[in-house]
């Protein structure tokens, strides 16, 4: 298929409906307006239901709702409204309900912005909501490859019956790129035998009981060990990550989302000055991809690392814990949307190599 | 021998929870038998609520969902919308869709939602331990008015189904109230004639109950009945308040 022209939010949704998604539970906030507005005319097209909530808290809890009845089902929203999803997503999680979540991240706390940023990092990575839990999380550094996370996203929400969100910075949402989208008139959904879509006692299908209550310990404890064996699974097999020019670097940039385009820009502005460096780009905010970063970070070569973050610092964290002490790790970032520019990073570089 | 009285198979075979003189057991009996009597049970899922009827999907023989607190509408258009053809209740208190889930149930309400919602109104939070509710009585004493309700201070308690019947996408709003025989046949009759304007796709439907919780009133359950005829029914009149 031919590449398109299209602003980020619509083609996110049009790759959703691609991945089998047929229904949408949204209410509006920038910068994701582009989603929900999409949806509404296209869900219809193909015999899906957009249906306007009203609020984050009603949208995601229609969404438990059509994911426990069985449909493949996405909301989206920003980051004042993610804070309002965070119940239903924990539902979502301790019910086992597959559903995808986007989040456009905009600058907070509070209302915060409405421009581009990376501050909901740790509500996406370590909880959110309340609970022992975790949601996979992908991070789109271009249009094209959130278009392409979106099968993904839905698949293994599916596979593992997972809540899944997508963390994108603004950016993301509001920029416009040539993309490809795949069309699948083949997809095969799978089967859902758990999920409520009619009982009839004796039949074959057991009764749905969708559910996050479980009141005596014995049984949370059962609940929160079959989470967790599952979790375990997609920390060994779902791990993603970008790794570019790393090979013999002496720096090696860390970031995800947009940013990491412009360390690449960075990359090549310190190349020319004869600096190597390296970017590792985490895929998968979670399962975070610990091992590939350490590899990347603890070769011979590298003298230190840098994580680029547009907030005070957050995946840094992890990317300190996935190097153990082995190599300084250094931040730059600021919180808000302070999108720092290629000149910069390769300045803070070669600052860095100055001592 | 004629059986004039047998179990309904859309309650499962387990024990309830509630406590003698409670109306949730009563109103759980009349939403199976309407389930039943309907031929709906294979189509038919509920959700149960945040509150004493938490684990009402442990009760109904259909397809259950648990919502959060107040959230049970919001989880019955996800389902409703895949499913139109479907049929689904919520079963609700008053402290989960008079207080925390006002939005979902006017929401849910004013967009026509073809759901039945099943609304106990026992003027308290049962469950919690008999903290005040929205629709606790003007000096009604609770573990949070210990002094009585004081109207200036929290207000009057809110009437619902007069509420809700204001609002255009709703098909059918009607109240009863469990002190009675005659009472108790009504009631079960506008439960049947709310699942009835599902099945016809007229729109919203909502039942509000006045359900006794004689463990947190500090009443008998024949106490408790006569508060309901005597305290209750005169603040929340009973009828039906909209019928299209
Ligand atoms: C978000 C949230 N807030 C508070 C609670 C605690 N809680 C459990 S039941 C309940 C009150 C329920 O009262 P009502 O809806 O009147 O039902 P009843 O027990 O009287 O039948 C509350 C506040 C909760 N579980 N979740
Ligand atoms: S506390 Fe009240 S509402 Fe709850 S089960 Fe007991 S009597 Fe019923
Ligand atoms: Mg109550």
């Amino acid at each position: 298929m031919a590449k398109k022209l299209m602003k980020g939010c619509e083609a996110i949704a049009e790759a959703a409906i691609q991945a089998g998604c047929r229904y949408f539970f949204g209410y509006p906030i920038t910068p994701q307006n582009d989603i929900p507005e999409y949806m509404s005319l296209r869900l219809p097209q193909v015999g899906g239901c957009f249906l306007q909530a009203e609020s984050e808290l009603a949208a995601i809890n229609m969404v438990y709702g059509a994911g426990g009845a069985g449909a493949r089902v996405m909301t989206s929203s920003s980051s004042p409204g993610i804070s309002l999803k965070q119940e239903g997503i924990s539902t979502c999680a301790a019910a086992e309900i597959p559903c995808v979540v986007v989040n456009m991240m905009r600058g907070g706390p509070g209302l915060g912005n409405i421009q581009a940023s990376q501050g909901d990092y740790f509500q996406a990575v370590k909880g959110g909501g309340h609970g022992d839990y975790h949601l996979i999380v992908y991070a789109p550094s271009s249009i094209q490859e959130a278009c392409d996370m979106m099968q993904k996203a839905f698949d293994v929400a599916d596979q593992y019956r997972t809540p899944v969100m997508i963390l994108a910075d603004g950016l993301i949402g509001q920029m416009m790129e040539p993309v490809e989208l795949k069309t699948n008139p083949d997809l095969v959904l799978p089967e859902k035998p758990w999920a409520a879509t009619g009982y009839t006692p004796g039949g074959k299908k057991p009764r749905s009981v969708l559910n996050s209550l479980y009141i005596e310990t014995e049984d949370l404890d059962q609940l929160l060990e079959r989470l967790f064996a599952r979790y375990a699974v997609i920390e060994a097999n779902e791990q993603m990550w970008e790794t570019y020019n790393t090979e013999g670097a002496e720096y090696i940039l860390c970031a995800y989302g947009t940013v990491a385009r412009v360390c690449k820009a960075a990359i090549r502005i310190l190349g020319e000055q004869g600096v190597k460096a390296g970017l590792v780009r985490p895929i998968s905010l979670w399962p975070f991809p610990s091992k590939a970063v350490h590899d990347a970070i603890v070769q011979d070569s590298v003298k230190e690392a840098l994580t680029v973050e547009v907030s005070s610092g957050q995946m840094v964290e992890d990317i300190r814990l996935a190097v153990n002490g082995e190599r300084p790790v250094q931040f730059m970032g600021k919180a808000g949307s302070y999108i720092p520019t290629a000149e910069e990073i390769a300045e803070r570089i070669l600052q860095m190599r100055r001592g | 021998m004629t059986v004039v009285f047998k179990k309904t198979p859309v309650l499962r075979d387990v024990p309830l929870h509630y406590c003698p003189g409670c109306g949730h057991g009563i109103v759980h009996r009349m939403v199976s038998e309407v389930i039943e009597e309907l031929g709906i049970q294979d189509k038919c899922a509920g959700v149960a609520p945040v509150g004493c009827a938490v684990f009402a999907y442990n009760y109904f023989d259909v397809d259950m969902y648990e919502a959060a607190h107040g959230r049970a509408p919001a989880v019955a258009t996800g389902f409703k919308r895949v499913h139109p053809d479907h049929y689904i209740f919520t079963y609700q208190g008053d402290g989960d869709l008079a207080s925390i889930g006002t939005a979902e149930i006017v929401h849910a309400a004013h967009r026509g939602e073809k759901i039945t919602t099943i609304f106990i109104n026992n003027a308290i939070y049962g469950m919690t331990g008999g903290q005040m509710a929205p629709t606790t009585l003007v000096g009604q004493k609770t573990t949070t008015s210990p002094l009585g309700r004081d109207k200036d201070h929290c207000g009057e308690p809110i009437r619902m189904a007069e509420m809700l019947a204001t609002i255009s996408g709703s098909a059918f709003i009607a109240r009863c109230a469990l002190n009675s025989t005659p009472n108790l046949i009504k009631t079960k009759a506008a439960i049947k004639k709310a699942f009835e304007t599902q099945i016809a796709r007229k729109g919203f439907s909502m039942v509000e109950i006045l359900s006794p919780c004689p463990t947190n009133w500090g009443k008998s359950p024949a106490e408790a009945m006569d508060w309901i005829a005597d305290a209750m029914i005169p603040y929340y009149p009973l009828g039906t308040f909209k019928e299209v």
